[in-house]
C-alpha cells in the first residue's frame, strides 16, 4: 500500500463529508430509522409477551438494544460502500476524475472506506442514544461503546467493498442482501440467544458471522459482561484489513486497466 | 533547449490480445498544442490516459515534465489539467461546489481555490449557471465547467479528449479563443480531435493514429503539403465515369468517385478543368478548393468504417 496516502483518503472523505452536509436530513432517517423500528416492534411490542417467561434479566428491550446498535452500524457501514460506491465507480464515474488528480486509486478507496466508517459511527451513535430511553442504563462503559462503532463500522465496510469488488452488475446484491445481510440480522443473537436455541453445529456458524460478533461485542461492553468482547474486537478488525486490502487492491486491478 | 512535455518511447497497451496502443513513440514541446486525430477506436484515449496517468502501461517508457511514469504519479498529476471525452463531474455537486472540491484534490487551500474557482467560471461564461446543479446543464455546459475544472490547479500541461464533439458552433468557436489563450499563457495543449478543422486552426503539430500505430506526424501544413495535392476539384457525377476515369488516368490525376460526385486531386484545378473541356468532359457544379487535412486523414486511413 505505498500508494496510499492519509491526506489523499482525507480529501475523498472531505467531498462526502461536503455532499452529505448538504442534505443528511433524508439521507440518514431511512437507515436510522429501521433499528427503530425493530426496537419498538421487538423490543417493546414482543417484549411484552417474552417478559412474561421473566428470562432477560433487565427486561427483552434492554437484551434487543445493544445487539441493533450494532446492527445500525453495520447498516451504515455496508450502505455505503455497496449501492453508493458501485454507482460512483460504474455510472457516475467520479472515481475516474478524482484519479486524474494527485489521488490515487487506494486514497480513493481508502476515503470511501473511512467515510462509511463515519456514517456508521454517525447511525450507532444517534441509535446508542435512543436506546437510553428504552432501558439501557447511562454509564461509562458506554464510551467505550461508543468507540466500538467505528470498528463494526469497518468491518462491514470492508465486506460491502469486498462483495461490490466481485460484482459487475447492481441486480447481485439482492443476493448479498437476502443471503448476507438478512439472515445475519435475524440470526446474530440480536434477538434472542443463539446459543440456548440453537444446535452446537450452527452456534459454530453463527459466531464466525461478523454481526454476531459485533452484537456480542457491543451487548458485553454495555452490560459490563467482558467475556469474549476482546476476541469478538479482534476478530472484526481482522476480517475488515484483510477484506480491505483483498478489495482494494481487485478493484484497482480493474480500475486502472 | 527546454525538457520535453511528454515523452514516450514504444508506448505500448494491450487488452488481452488486442493491442489498443503499439508503440507510439510521441514526444510534445513545451508551449506547443499538439493534436491527435485517427479513427474510432485508434487509441487515441488509451494514449492519452496513459499520459495522464490513470492506466498502467504494458510495456515502453514514458516521462511527462522529465518524471517518470509510474514512479512519479502524484507529482505528474498535480501539474496536469485533464478534460476527458466523457465528461465526469460530480452530479452530486452544485457548479461551484465541483470546482471547489476537486480543488481539493490538488491540496489548494480553500481562499484559493474560490478565488480561482470564480475567475474560471467567468472565464468559460458560466458565472451565473454556478448555483446549478451539473443535471441542469446543456452539454456545452457541462464541457466548458469540465475545462475548468481542468484548469483549477493552473497546469502546464492540459489534457484534452475530444473537447468539441458534440457542441454547437458558437461554443466550439469559444472553446477555440479559450484553448488560443491558453497557448498564449504558455500552457501546453495535447488534444484529440475528430474535427479536421479543428486540428488543422489549433495544432502545431499532430499525429494520425490507426490501429495504435502512428501513421503521420508533423505539422499539420507539412503533412498536407507533402502527402496532398495543392488543389482538389469537387464536382457532381451526372454522366458517366468512366470517360473521366480514363482522363485522369491519362493526366496522372488522382480520382476519387464517391455517390454522384468525385473529387480530383490536382496541382492546378483552373488549368485542370480547362484540360478536360478540350477533351469533352465537362464537370457539373465543379469549385476548387485546397488540399486539406481531411484529403490526408482520408489518404491515409481509408473511407471504410471501424468496427
Ligand atoms: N478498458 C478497456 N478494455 C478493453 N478494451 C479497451 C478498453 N479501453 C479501450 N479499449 C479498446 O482499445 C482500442 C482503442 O480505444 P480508444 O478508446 O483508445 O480509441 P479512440 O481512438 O479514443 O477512439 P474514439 O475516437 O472512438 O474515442 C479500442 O479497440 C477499444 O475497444
Ligand atoms: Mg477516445
Amino acid at each position: 500500500m505505498k500508494r496510499l496516502s492519509l491526506r489523499g483518503a482525507t480529501r475523498v472523505w472531505e467531498r462526502n463529508l461536503w455532499v452529505y452536509s448538504k442534505r443528511w436530513v433524508y439521507n440518514i432517517l431511512p437507515n436510522f430509522f429501521e433499528p427503530v423500528f425493530y426496537l419498538l416492534g421487538m423490543g417493546v411490542g414482543l417484549g411484552a409477551y417474552v417478559a412474561a417467561g421473566g428470562q432477560f434479566e433487565g427486561g427483552y428491550t434492554a437484551f434487543v438494544a445493544p445487539g441493533l446498535v450494532a446492527a445500525s452500524a453495520m447498516n451504515g457501514g455496508i450502505f455505503e460502500t455497496t449501492y453508493n460506491v458501485f454507482v460512483k465507480l460504474h455510472f457516475s464515474k467520479i472515481y475516474d476524475a478524482m484519479v486524474a488528480t494527485p489521488l490515487s486509486f487506494e486514497d480513493v478507496a481508502a476515503g470511501e472506506i473511512l467515510w462509511a466508517v463515519t456514517r456508521a459511527t454517525l447511525y450507532g451513535t444517534a441509535f446508542l442514544a435512543i436506546t437510553l430511553f428504552f432501558g439501557v442504563p447511562l454509564t461509562p462503559r458506554l464510551l467505550l461503546a461508543l468507540a466500538a462503532l467505528p470498528l463494526i463500522g469497518f468491518c462491514f465496510a470492508a465486506i460491502g467493498t469486498a462483495f461490490t469488488s466481485l460484482i459487475d452488475s447492481i441486480d447481485l446484491y439482492t443476493y448479498f442482501w437476502t443471503l448476507f445481510v438478512t439472515p445475519s440480522f435475524v440470526f446474530s443473537g440480536i434477538f434472542f440467544p443463539i446459543e440456548e436455541r440453537f444446535p452446537p453445529a450452527l452456534i459454530t456458524v453463527a459466531e464466525l458471522t461478523p454481526l454476531y460478533n459485533a452484537v456480542h461485542m457491543m451487548r458485553g461492553i454495555v452490560r459490563g459482561e467482558w467475556e469474549g468482547v476482546g476476541l469478538n474486537a479482534l476478530y472484526l478488525a481482522a476480517v475488515g484489513l484483510a477484506l480491505s486490502f483483498f478489495a482494494v487492491r481487485r478493484l484497482g486491478r480493474r480500475f486502472l486497466a | 533547449m527546454s525538457e520535453l512535455v511528454v515523452q514516450a518511447r514504444g508506448l505500448t497497451k494491450s487488452y488481452g490480445p488486442l493491442v489498443a496502443v503499439d508503440h507510439v513513440d510521441l514526444e510534445v514541446h513545451p508551449g506547443e498544442v499538439f493534436g491527435m486525430l485517427g479513427p474510432n477506436g485508434a487509441g487515441k484515449s488509451t494514449t492519452m490516459r496513459m499520459i495522464y496517468r490513470v492506466s498502467a502501461l504494458t510495456s515502453g517508457s514514458l516521462r511527462v515534465f522529465g518524471l517518470e511514469a509510474g514512479r512519479d504519479d502524484r507529482a505528474i498529476k498535480s501539474q496536469l489539467g485533464v478534460v476527458p471525452q466523457m465528461d465526469n463531474l460530480d452530479e452530486e455537486l452544485s457548479v461551484l461546489d465541483n470546482l471547489l472540491v476537486y480543488a481539493r484534490f490538488y491540496g489548494l487551500d480553500r481562499a484559493l481555490a474560490r478565488k480561482r474557482a470564480l475567475e474560471l467560471l467567468e472565464f468559460l461564461e458560466l458565472s451565473a449557471r454556478s448555483k446549478d446543479r451539473i443535471r441542469e446543464l446543456s452539454g456545452g455546459m457541462k464541457r466548458r465547467l469540465t475545462l475548468a475544472r481542468g484548469l483549477m490547479n493552473e497546469p502546464r500541461l492540459l489534457i484534452l479528449d475530444e473537447p468539441t464533439t458534440g457542441l454547437d458552433p458558437q461554443v466550439r468557436i469559444l472553446l477555440w479563443d479559450k484553448l488560443a489563450e491558453l497557448r498564449g499563457r504558455g500552457v501546453t495543449l495535447l488534444l484529440s480531435t475528430h474535427c479536421m478543422d479543428e486540428a488543422e486552426r489549433l495544432c502545431d503539430r499532430l499525429m494520425i493514429l490507426d490501429h495504435g500505430h502512428v501513421i503521420a506526424q508533423g505539422p499539420p501544413r507539412e503533412l498536407i503539403a507533402n502527402q496532398v495535392t495543392p488543389q482538389v476539384i469537387e464536382a457532381r457525377l451526372e454522366g458517366e465515369l468512366e470517360p473521366l476515369e480514363k482522363a485522369c488516368a491519362d493526366l496522372g490525376v488522382e480520382l476519387l468517385p464517391a455517390v454522384n460526385r468525385v473529387s480530383l486531386f490536382v496541382q492546378d484545378g483552373r488549368q485542370m478543368l480547362e484540360e478536360l473541356e478540350r477533351r469533352g468532359l465537362f464537370l457539373n457544379g465543379a469549385y476548387i478548393r485546397p488540399g486539406n487535412l481531411e484529403d490526408l486523414f482520408l489518404k491515409l486511413t481509408g473511407r471504410s468504417l471501424r468496427q
